[in-house]
């Protein structure tokens, strides 16, 4: 059997045809997309690795079927930067030292941009713990990265970030 | 994962014939679902993707002040509903106290009710599990126990009900609708789940095919909004099971409590309510006296499964705070530790 399914990725319309039901959105990121910046960890939903934005939430692309996600809007770290011009998030990232192996942080900063724009933590250090607790760091770069989301906010906030569009992503 | 037919119905009636199929089974959100695939413990030959049917995703006022809510509402959408969350506090303090924000995006109310239990023997298929498959025998009596059930359960299940969003919602009369082929129909959620007996595999009283459609909370729930809340103690600080939670709810005035509400999460094999308890509450004075009083009935017939002999003294001090902070009111804005026994005041670390 056969699925066709649209899907907005990064702002470009992609027409897949599936040929099995069982691929996640994150297995047709990766292996048939060749997306590879969204990460694959645990594959259950448990570290945080695999976060996309879709339709403008942040969830694990590893517990979403993908053709269940049939017309979404699918927003990657690749989708982020404009050009050479990094996303708040990330340049917030690298100032800050929000990671060291880099593995998790894909899913760090795109879980960062949807907890930015669900505007529910602020600027509480302890909210924005909380709100990132999806995310596992193994190298634990917690602090630095609680350090770069408070940055970002504010770059955001006073509008110096990237296109509106991005940011309400 | 086993290999399936995926079907996507545009109608609730599509769906529950689609549904009809021996081995169909419901797609919404996929967070336990999908989980469950991957591990081998659920082999659904057809999924039903309920997503696009639009009637399940309302959240309206009915006519007899009920709130009924669509099982497609996300988590995180209905915690963050400002009406909703300040009528209900203790249900959004619930809500935003279980899973990740990721997980909380996708899951949906209906699928929160729906979850099965996180019993690791559950998800093993090498172990031997009633609920997994009836007559195999039950690993997790001599295993691994301390955070299984001490309420309700049986020589043949003692698992746990792993839902935070059920515990309030069970303490607030909370009723579950149901659709099937045979029409729509209304149970309340202290009924919805079922206690393992000699049938642990028969987790709810849903009939095969049949949907949950909506939650609704009756007008005399919202008699609470200023006394409610849910504590839920883990071993880590957050995305974490409850080892044992509470919600706790309480009308009073003159200086007598006039209404109240307990029930207990992660002691028994759904939300367990506590009626005896309530009813010791009615007209005493509150405090620590009666709290005390009122846990030592919510947890008079509880017994240990195994080593979690310790969550029956842990239910009861979790019973009595949760009925103090109830007692103190609900906060204007919900702890940064949503349910957490950390107390946390804005700004500062939980562990400084």
């Amino acid at each position: 059997m056969s699925l066709s399914i649209s899907l907005t990725i990064n702002g470009e319309q992609r027409d897949v045809e599936l040929d099995d039901p069982r691929v996640t959105l994150l297995d047709l990121l990766r292996e048939r997309l060749d997306l590879t910046g969204t990460k694959k960890g645990c594959d259950r939903g448990q570290c945080g690795a695999c976060t996309v934005l879709v339709d403008g939430r942040r969830v694990n692309s590893c517990l979403a079927l993908a053709a269940s996600q049939d017309g979404a809007e699918i927003l990657t770290i690749e989708g982020l930067a404009q050009g050479e011009t990094l996303h708040p998030v990330q340049a917030a990232f690298i100032a800050h030292d929000g990671f060291q192996c880099g593995f998790c942080t894909p899913g760090q900063i795109m879980s960062a941009v949807g907890l930015i724009g669900e505007g529910q933590a602020g600027d509480d250090p302890e909210r924005i713990r909380e709100a990132m607790s999806g995310n596992l760091c193994r190298c634990a770069a917690y602090g630095g990265i609680v350090e770069a989301v408070l940055e970002a906010q504010r770059t955001i906030a006073a509008g110096n970030g990237a296109d509106t569009r991005r940011d309400a992503a | 994962m086993n290999r399936f037919d995926y079907v996507r119905p545009t109608s609730l009636a599509e769906a529950v014939a689609a549904a009809a199929m021996p081995g169909a089974a419901y797609l919404a959100g996929g967070t336990n679902l999908l989980d469950l695939m991957k591990g081998g413990v659920a082999r659904p030959e057809r999924l039903v993707d309920i997503t696009r049917l639009p009637e399940l995703n309302r959240v309206e006022r009915l006519d007899d002040g009920s709130l009924r809510v669509g099982a497609l509402v996300r988590n995180a959408d209905l915690a963050h509903d400002q009406a909703f969350a300040a009528t209900y506090p203790a249900v959004a303090e619930a809500l935003l106290s279980g899973a990740s924000a990721q997980l909380r995006n996708a899951a949906t109310v209906g699928g929160n009710i729906m979850q099965r239990t996180r019993c690791s023997y559950f998800y093993d298929t090498a172990s031997a599990c009633n609920r997994r498959e009836l007559g195999s025998g039950c690993d997790a009596l001599a295993g691994e126990n301390r955070h299984h059930a001490v309420l309700g359960w049986s020589p043949a299940c003692i698992a746990t009900h792993p839902s935070d969003f059920c515990v309030p919602l069970v303490a607030l009369d909370a009723v579950v609708e149901i659709e099937g082929s045979k029409g729509r129909r209304h149970v309340t959620l202290e009924e919805f789940h079922r206690l393992p007996g000699e049938a642990p595999q028969r987790e709810t009283v849903l009939e095969p095919g049949e949907l949950v459609v909506a939650v609704r909370l009756p007008a005399e729930a919202s008699a609470f909004a200023s006394h409610a809340r849910y504590l839920k103690l883990r071993e880590r600080t957050s995305y974490a099971f409850a080892v044992v939670s509470a919600a706790a709810a309480l009308v009073v005035e003159g200086g007598r409590i006039r209404q109240a509400r307990l029930a207990l999460g992660g002691v028994a094999a759904k939300p367990w309510r506590a009626r005896a308890a309530e009813a010791a509450l009615l007209g005493a004075e509150p405090g620590e006296a009666a709290y005390a009083g009122a846990a030592a009935l919510a947890l008079a017939e509880a017994k240990p499964s195994g080593d979690n002999g310790f969550k029956i003294e842990l239910a009861r001090r979790v019973a009595v705070r949760a009925l103090s902070l109830a007692e103190a009111g609900t906060p204007a804005r919900l702890p940064a530790l949503p349910a957490s026994v950390f107390a946390s005041t804005t700004g500062a670390r939980h562990d400084a």
